[in-house]
């Protein structure tokens, strides 16, 4: 038989009813939700938490992986600051920022605001294909654009069949393009996450905003910066997150394309984490890097979601 | 008003926009079938493909792939679902901590945890294993799913699971029989994020495996690369073969990829 017992919500945190679960107003016993959580928090204790908290403890030491380390205390962190390759690295990392996330969000946002304002159909069959990069494992994208830029590649044979013959060159292997070159891939990868997302926030704006706005006389581009842009402060703010983190954790792509190269001007903190511990035996260094990237990633994540807050309220 | 204009000029736009994201790929398809060789005539090479199989040793990095694929998603989607539900429908001491603490987890950057990772795991004689190439990539997982299938719950109807535990349903009968099937497209979601993101992953596998017993095939293509007599063709076939699971799962249920990928950004 059904119980008609009211259930009383606050009875169902306290104690384990003597009368035993069936007749009991407890909806569980005390002790389910941290059995529940046990087996996720040990794997993630011991695999997340616990390396992330020996990664601060490494950082402090000199230690090659070998011998004994010497405690060295903040100074792999100076060296993070003052040493010119490190530093170099993380400048790379700022300059692959406006190839992923401000050209991406530029041309996205006016993309996706010039679609808004007529409705086509079939968006649907395109928003799958502007969303593809983002599935394509790094590698391969690497591999394709290893092939375009390539010196007999698409490209050049492009510039060259357009009068433009100054402009090839061999894209990675130039101490000035590289980097730029990898930029443009990442471009490649983020716009369509970027414009899918503006299009997903400027669809949720009501029409009667616009129509007002037209009322007051406003053009596109006025209704570009009163209505739309503050509707997407949102949806802006998650595709900087995205972003920006994308590009700080550039790995793959310069792995595969350049190694870093030529000479060091494609190098990324991420590479400098693999290159320290496993190529010149600076684990305490590597260990720092990866504590500043960590650093960072918390610091834009919290910098981006509460300007967006503020602009927002 | 709409102008005529206006909508031909969003389709030529929608299209060039759609050339240029397919052109890269494009590319590669067509250097996968083209002839490998200047001698060899045009025309499609589906050659290619059994060749670049045995030249990259992609039977043996296949099977790593889905062995640790499979791994991470099984341990990592069932445990997230279990610490999610708790969390998203129990209210006890310490749930506000123990949240926070798996959501730190999907801002930290595989590049922190692997080093000393690697050293531990080393000790235990786990690199180049199956466990030591799956385990930090189960954590980063749980991380997400947690957060991921704990949002769902909270959303989700507690009367429903009310209702079945007054008729005196367990808790794990509740979710089970109850809570699961309503729950599939969340889980669906959870599943195909986490198969991307471990197929597609580089870097855990590249240290986790150094002598590369356990190499994942994103890291045979890149070594395959590496070996400087590759031919272009068979590079573009080993790469197309790299990227197919994915994307084969992906034009079947690319709903989920998109919703998932996009609010599975964190905001709090």
């Amino acid at each position: 038989m059904r119980p008609s017992l009211p259930v009383n919500r606050r009875a169902a945190v306290g104690g384990w009813s003597e009368a035993g679960r069936r007749r009991s107003n407890r909806l569980y016993h005390p002790a389910t939700p941290y059995l529940l959580v046990a087996p996720a928090f040990v794997v993630y204790g011991l695999f997340m938490l616990y390396p992330l908290g020996k990664a601060v403890h490494l950082s402090l030491f000199e230690w090659d992986g070998m011998s004994l380390g010497v405690f060295v205390g903040l100074r792999n962190y100076l060296a993070v600051a003052t040493d010119g390759a490190l530093r170099a690295s993380f400048a790379h990392a700022g300059v692959l920022m406006f190839f992923y996330c401000v050209l991406p969000l530029a041309i996205g946002l006016v993309i996706a605001a010039v679609l808004n304002r007529a409705k086509v159909r079939g968006l649907g069959f395109f928003r799958t294909v502007f969303f593809l990069p983002q599935v394509i494992a790094m590698v391969v994208v690497a591999t394709a654009w290893g092939g375009i830029y390539a010196f007999k590649g698409p490209l050049n044979t492009l510039l060259r069949a357009i009068g433009l013959e100054a402009l090839a060159s061999d894209w990675l292997g130039s101490y000035t393009l590289a980097l730029p070159a990898i930029g443009m891939i990442g471009t490649w990868v983020e716009i369509g996450l970027v414009t899918v997302l503006m299009l997903s926030g400027m669809a949720k704006i009501s029409p009667d905003l616009y129509e007002s706005a037209r009322l007051d006389g406003a053009g596109a581009i006025r209704e570009f910066f009163a209505v739309t842009l503050p509707s997407v402060i949102g949806e802006i703010a998650v595709a900087l997150t995205l972003t920006i983190v994308a590009a700080l954790k550039t790995f793959d792509l310069v792995y595969m394309t350049t190694s870093g190269g030529p000479g060091t001007s494609t190098t990324v903190p991420s590479y400098q984490v693999y290159y320290q511990a496993f190529k010149v035996h600076e684990v305490g260094m590597a260990a720092a890097i990866g504590v500043t990237l960590t650093a960072l990633i918390f610091l834009i994540n919290v910098v981006v979601n509460r300007t967006a807050d503020r602009m927002a309220a | 008003m709409i102008s005529r204009f206006e909508r031909t000029v969003n389709y030529a736009i929608l299209l060039v926009f759609a050339a240029l994201v397919l052109m890269p790929l494009a590319s590669i398809v067509a250097g996968a079938i083209a002839a490998p060789s200047a001698g060899a005539t045009g025309g499609i090479h589906l050659e290619n493909f059994p060749a670049a199989w045995t030249q990259a040793r992609f039977g043996r990095y296949m099977t790593n792939s889905f062995l640790v694929t499979g791994t991470v998603l099984a341990i990592s989607v069932v445990v997230s679902t279990l610490a999610g539900f708790a969390l998203g429908t129990m209210t006890f001491r310490g749930s506000g901590l123990l949240f926070y603490l798996f959501l730190l987890g999907i801002m930290v950057p595989a590049e922190a945890i692997v080093i000393p990772l690697f050293f531990d795991l080393r000790a235990l004689g786990l690199t180049d294993t199956l466990l030591g190439v799956a385990l930090p990539q189960i954590a980063q997982s749980t991380a997400f799913g947690t957060y991921w299938m704990r949002t769902y719950f909270r959303a989700s109807n507690r009367s429903i699971s009310e209702a079945a535990r007054i008729d005196g349903a367990g808790t794990i009968r509740t979710l089970w029989s109850i809570q699961l099937p309503v729950a599939r497209p969340a889980l669906v979601t959870l599943v195909v994020l986490l198969f991307m993101w471990t197929w597609n992953e580089f870097l855990i596998p590249l240290i986790m495996s150094p002598t590369g017993k356990m190499r994942t095939v994103p890291l045979g293509l890149a070594f395959f690369q590496g070996q400087h007599t590759v031919d272009h063709t068979l590079m573009a076939a080993a790469a197309v073969m790299v990227a197919l699971p994915v994307v084969v799962v992906y034009l079947f249920l690319q709903r989920h990829f998109i919703r998932g990928m996009l609010e599975g950004a964190v905001r709090e």
